[in-house]
């Protein structure tokens, strides 16, 4: 690699593995912490990505997650194959979910993890079509 | 930068190089190295996990021994709740504190007693700070703090900052001690707490210089328990009372000083990697509803402790038969609705953070080496076998680029390596 292309770490997020879900989110923040990002900047980004990488598990049955790390940006990439959201604005409300009940007894399915992965990030951008999948980018910037 | 002094070492004449301690270690802290076990200061977290595993008794932890306790000073025992559930039998505490007594001991002040006002001291410190910072998590386990201070610098703030129960009991111990015995100076009270971790060992010795240290002495529990078992007579009646409550009784397992602080909202860990994953958990956010956190480094909390001799289970129950027969509580704190908690009570401070993982200062560099780990990782076979000396193949990536130990130290690779070596010269011969 040359001095400024980012480091890239990729993950399989496997999605018939429910107790494994935020595994990643977890080697980041390890990672993150070795090379020195602030504690702050880390949580952020540990949580946006953790809630991301439910959402994988519990609505879309896996997929890849790709971060990519230069001094000045951390990148998030959560890729899925699965059916899509309908409606993005109402997906990103507080509250609003479709996870199963089964889903909701384990203490998931809150409807804030749209939300929150807006608030913790930077920059949020949502691709995603029905019937073909979601891809999720978060930025972060070191304050 | 406060180095922290610790209380596990190494026997270097005992160890074999066997790997045990290597795997064991929930912090990664340990390597082997020219077949010795080393342990890296900055990760230890002093949890005993080694000394509990190591199949040649070579890892050891600094209490102080019976025979240097100054028996020209005034000297308190100190009994952590635990050490009740070691014997079998006592259907009475009043007979395990009169044989504290015949050990020597000048006057007796038990751990659960100042456990239970810790308790008390807690609930008001919660009512006061409201919810906004839940979950608050326990600082009685010196494990759980030094961790939060290593590698969890955003829950720093949700530790609970009440003195934990050795240092009240110690303080409390001592005041007492010289309000009774009007002769005394300070400096002829000493108090001996009766530990079942090296934990509490390394929680005194690194006191910060302008605190107060109110354990002058760290004995082992299992030390204790020998002594002990030849002194305690069924025959005789005790002329000692227990102060403590059940509630105090409670806290040497896992779940005992959640539950007395009478809030269900309430989560209890035990054992390292357990508390690692709550501790990441509550990192992201994921407990929505919870108030509280017990963590206890030990499995089953501290009747778990490296240092304490009964099976943990066995000792619980025990404890919870003894507790049958003991008033709920002895001790409570007189606080005001509102009226703040005493500045002094107050004084638990998280450790100062900086990131033990760090690859290096500079963060141009600490980009190149980790790119570096990367490129390395691969080239390894992902074995996790620790003939290399690491406990996993990312560990041994990470020694080779900090300059610790060379690629060629994984054998597995090197075998590979050899093999292709060999078939290529029978290619050759062939042609
Ligand atoms: N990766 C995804 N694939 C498909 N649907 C998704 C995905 N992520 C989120 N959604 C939809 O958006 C809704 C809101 O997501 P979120 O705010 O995380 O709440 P929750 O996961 O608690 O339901 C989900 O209930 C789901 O319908
Ligand atoms: S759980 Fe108890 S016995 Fe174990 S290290 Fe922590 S304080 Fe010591
Ligand atoms: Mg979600």
């Amino acid at each position: 690699m040359t001095e400024n292309e980012p480091l890239h770490f990729h993950y399989d997020v496997d999605g018939n593995n429910f107790t494994s879900a935020g595994e990643a989110s977890v080697q980041v923040k390890r990672m993150l912490r070795q090379m020195g990002f602030h504690p702050d900047l880390i949580r952020r980004i540990s949580v946006a990505m953790y809630e991301g990488e439910i959402n994988m598990v519990i609505h879309a049955k896996g997929g890849d997650a790709d971060v990519y790390v230069t001094p000045e940006c951390i990148t998030v990439v959560l890729k899925d194959v699965g059916p899509g959201i309908k409606d993005v604005n109402l997906a990103m409300q507080e509250g609003y979910s479709t996870a199963p009940d089964n889903i909701r007894s384990l203490g998931f399915g809150a409807g804030m993890g749209l939300p929150n992965m807006k608030r913790y990030s930077d920059e949020l951008k949502i691709d995603s079509v029905v019937g073909v999948g979601t891809t999720i980018e978060m930025k972060f910037l070191p304050a | 930068m406060i180095v922290y002094k610790h209380s596990v070492s190494l026997d270097a004449d005992k160890c074999k190089g066997c790997t045990t301690c290597l795997r064991r270690c929930p912090t990664q802290a340990i390597r082997i190295r020219d077949g010795k076990a080393c342990i890296n200061p900055n990760l230890c977290i002093d949890c005993g996990e080694c000394i509990r595993h190591c199949p040649y008794k070579a890892k050891k932890a600094d209490f102080d021994q019976w025979d240097s306790l100054d028996r020209s000073k005034f000297l308190i025992a100190l009994p952590a709740p635990s050490l009740f559930g070691q014997f079998a039998n006592l259907d009475d505490t009043d007979y395990l504190l009169q044989g504290l007594m015949d050990l020597g001991f000048n006057d007796i002040f038990e751990i659960a007693k100042a456990a239970e006002l810790v308790t008390d001291y807690t609930r008001a410190y919660m009512q006061r700070m409201g919810d906004a910072q839940a979950p608050f998590i326990s600082t009685a386990c010196p494990v759980v703090v030094r961790l939060i201070s290593l590698r969890f610098p955003t829950l720093r703030n949700k530790m609970v900052p009440v003195a934990p129960p050795i240092e009240l009991a110690g303080k409390l111990a001592k005041e007492r001690a010289l309000k009774e015995h009007p002769d005394l100076k300070p400096e002829d009270v000493r108090t001996v707490f009766i530990s079942p971790c090296p934990a509490k060992v390394s929680w005194v010795k690194n006191t910060p210089a302008d605190k107060e240290c109110y354990v002058d002495y760290v004995v082992s529990m299992s030390d204790v328990y020998f002594r002990l078992l030849s002194k305690m007579d069924r025959k005789k009646t005790p002329k000692v009372t227990s102060e403590s409550g059940a509630i105090g009784m409670s806290w040497p397992s896992s779940g005992g000083e959640a539950s007395a602080l009478m809030n269900d909202h309430y989560l209890a860990a035990d054992g390292v990697e357990n508390i690692i994953r709550v501790l990441d958990d509550i990192e992201m956010g994921h407990f929505p509803d919870l108030k509280f956190v017990e963590m206890n480094a030990c499995p089953g909390g501290c009747v778990g402790g490296v240092m304490t001799v009964e099976n943990p289970y066995i000792a619980r129950v025990r404890i919870r038969s003894l507790q049958r027969y003991m008033p709920i509580v002895q001790n409570r704190i007189s606080l005001q609705e509102g009226e703040p908690i005493p500045r002094e009570i107050l004084t638990v401070e998280p450790g100062e953070y900086s990131s033990a993982e760090l690859l290096n200062a500079d963060r141009a560099q600490s980009f190149r080496m980790m790119s570096e780990i990367e490129r390395i990782w691969k080239l390894l076979p992902g074995m996790d076998c620790g003939s290399c000396g690491a406990p996993t193949c990312r560990a041994h990536a990470e020694d080779v680029v900090r300059g610790e130990s060379s690629l060629d130290d994984c054998v597995i690779r090197m075998r590979e390596q050899l093999k292709a070596l060999q078939k290529e010269d029978g290619k050759g011969e062939e042609s």
